[in-house]
């Protein structure tokens, strides 16, 4: 098996960290991964995107041109990667900031996260990219849920370790709203 | 089996180091490669080694032909304008015959160009960069396990043929992360240092040096590097092939552009198309054979570059009447990097002129 996603925000939504915490937790599981970070001369508030590409064999490119999957935290990430999507693929946005109505994409399957309003509610805007990666994980089944929050020791600084049970309960938050909106 | 880490390709070149025994670096920061020099900063000064931010590229690899002169092993890593700095330096080792590695992670060029992955550095890297008509080894990692791997590879390199070697890659090889198992290689057998300079102390003379001028001392010398290339040509090259027993078009590149060509082969493969790749992995010595051999078989080679078409020129070189070569190059520049449905789409052009 082969699952592909391209995660796209603004510098500062911690868009990295979602793509590095999803990797360490397909390595957790015996997979292949590659991890790609968008490199350029991104700055805080620029656009920051990263490829995760995880596999049973090779993983092959880690370079995507029309992702499978597409997780955008910002409009202007929706602008710039949401006709790119592979048709039957599968687009999650944060709802909070990102209005799709404009995209013209009944190929595709759209679910509407509202990542920043569920971060903001569990006490901190700073874990929408918890949310996200959460959302993803429930909706594609790309890794286990608890290899997520059992990659969180080392996807994150030991200084930050006790923030684990809070993250673990945004990417439980993030899942359960992804679910209830694919059925709805 | 060891643990699998999730590490950067930039890390793990610098993990590979130490593993295969560097202990002195020396090197000035560029972009994209800076992750080797802080790596070696934090770990080589635990190993009793030396970490030196040198005051530019010629000093560095000025300080690796010295440390190199001593019989240790060491190495230096930049990007492109940065290894240009380097080249004279090169040159003076491949003269003096001093082992020691040199990494690029390349940038876009020419000048001062850009940060993007670019394979625009082939012709500086494989055809001798400096001056005096020398060759150097070229490995051309195409994972962050290769990155590993290479490396150690490299010193082997450098001290069985007694010659500086480099490591090709770019933004996309050292930038991303894979799982690495950092395995110990079984070492090779090495010769002894005989010629090192480590203090005379009653012994013979040593000298380490590129200047011949005595009668005849200069050609006989050219002549012997030369015969050194030869032996490389026949015993070092690396290459790996895929899918390529019944192939009709043969796709080949090398380091990040193969990775890309990897997953639109395959995508061509359940299209149908008897396709498949072609990955050197040393560039010098480039495997003429192998690539000579595979492209006879299928009759038809697409060479993929991320530059305007210089390995191609090797292909040619090596293929000669067997087989039509053509080229596909996506030149450095932000967003230029080609996906496997844009590769796919030049196969599947290439493959229905095989067709006809």
């Amino acid at each position: 098996m082969r699952t592909e996603v391209l995660i796209a925000g603004f510098g500062g939504q911690g868009v990295l960290l979602a793509g590095n915490l999803l990797s360490y937790a397909a390595i957790d599981e015996g997979k292949n991964v590659s991890y790609f970070p968008a490199y350029g001369v991104e700055k805080r508030g620029g656009s920051a995107t990263c490829t995760v590409v995880i596999a049973d064999g090779a993983v092959g490119s880690p370079v995507l041109g029309h992702p499978a999957v597409l997780v955008v935290l910002n409009q202007a990430s929706l602008e710039r990667f949401g006709a790119k999507v592979r048709p039957g693929g599968l687009l999650i946005v944060n709802s909070s900031l990102v209005d799709t109505t404009e995209l013209n994409r009944s190929d595709i399957t759209i679910i509407p996260v509202p990542m920043n309003d569920i971060a903001s509610d569990l006490g901190d805007l700073r874990m929408v990219n918890m949310v996200a990666v959460g959302a993803y994980v429930a909706l594609t089944e790309a890794v286990k849920m608890e290899s997520l929050s059992g990659a969180l020791t080392q996807a994150l600084p030991e200084r930050n370790h006790k923030f684990i049970p809070a993250n673990v309960k945004a990417i439980e938050t993030g899942a359960q709203v992804a679910k209830s909106k694919k059925e709805a | 089996m060891s643990k699998r880490l999730f590490v950067k390709g930039n890390e793990a070149a610098a993990m590979g180091a130490v593993e295969a025994g560097c202990r002195y670096y020396f090197g000035y920061p560029i972009t994209p490669q800076s992750d080797i020099p802080e790596y070696l900063s934090r770990e080589l000064p635990k190993l009793n080694g030396e970490f030196i931010q040198a005051e530019s590229e010629i000093g560095a690899i000025n300080m690796l032909l010295g440390a190199s002169a001593c019989g240790v092993r060491a190495m230096t890593s930049s990007s492109s304008p940065g290894i240009s700095l380097k080249q004279e330096g090169i040159s003076y080792m491949a003269g003096a015959e001093l082992p020691g590695v040199i990494i690029n992670i390349s940038r876009s060029g020419p000048g001062l160009g850009g940060i993007d992955a670019s394979q625009s550095d082939y012709f500086q890297s494989v055809k001798g960069g400096g001056h005096g008509g020398y060759h150097i080894p070229v490995l051309a990692p195409n994972s962050v396990q290769e990155m590993y791997d290479l490396t150690m590879h490299a010193f082997d390199l450098a001290d069985l043929y007694r010659t500086p070697v480099m490591l090709l890659g770019d933004s996309v090889i050292g930038q991303m992360k894979e799982a690495l198992i950092p395995n110990a290689r079984p070492a090779r057998e090495l010769p002894g240092k005989e010629w090192a300079v480590r203090g005379k102390s009653g012994a013979e003379q040593r000298v380490v040096k590129s200047l011949f001028l005595g009668d005849g001392e200069l050609e006989a010398h050219n002549w012997r590097l030369h015969a050194k290339y030869q032996v490389m040509k026949e015993k070092e090259c690396i290459s790996e092939e895929y899918e390529t027993a019944d192939a009709r078009l043969i796709v080949t590149g090398f380091g990040s552009v193969a990775r890309i060509a990897h997953t639109a082969v395959t995508m061509a493969r359940e299209e149908g198309m008897k396709v498949s790749l072609f990955r050197p992995v040393t560039l010098f010595p480039f495997p003429e054979k192998a690539i000579a051999e595979a492209a006879g078989r299928a009759g038809k080679v697409l060479v993929v570059e991320l530059n305007t078409g210089q390995m191609v020129e090797d292909v040619r070189l090596s293929v000669g009447a067997a087989a039509q070569v053509s080229f596909y190059g996506r030149p450095p520049g932000a967003g230029s990097l080609p996906s496997p449905e844009e590769l796919l789409e030049v196969i599947r052009k290439h493959y229905d002129d095989t067709a006809r």
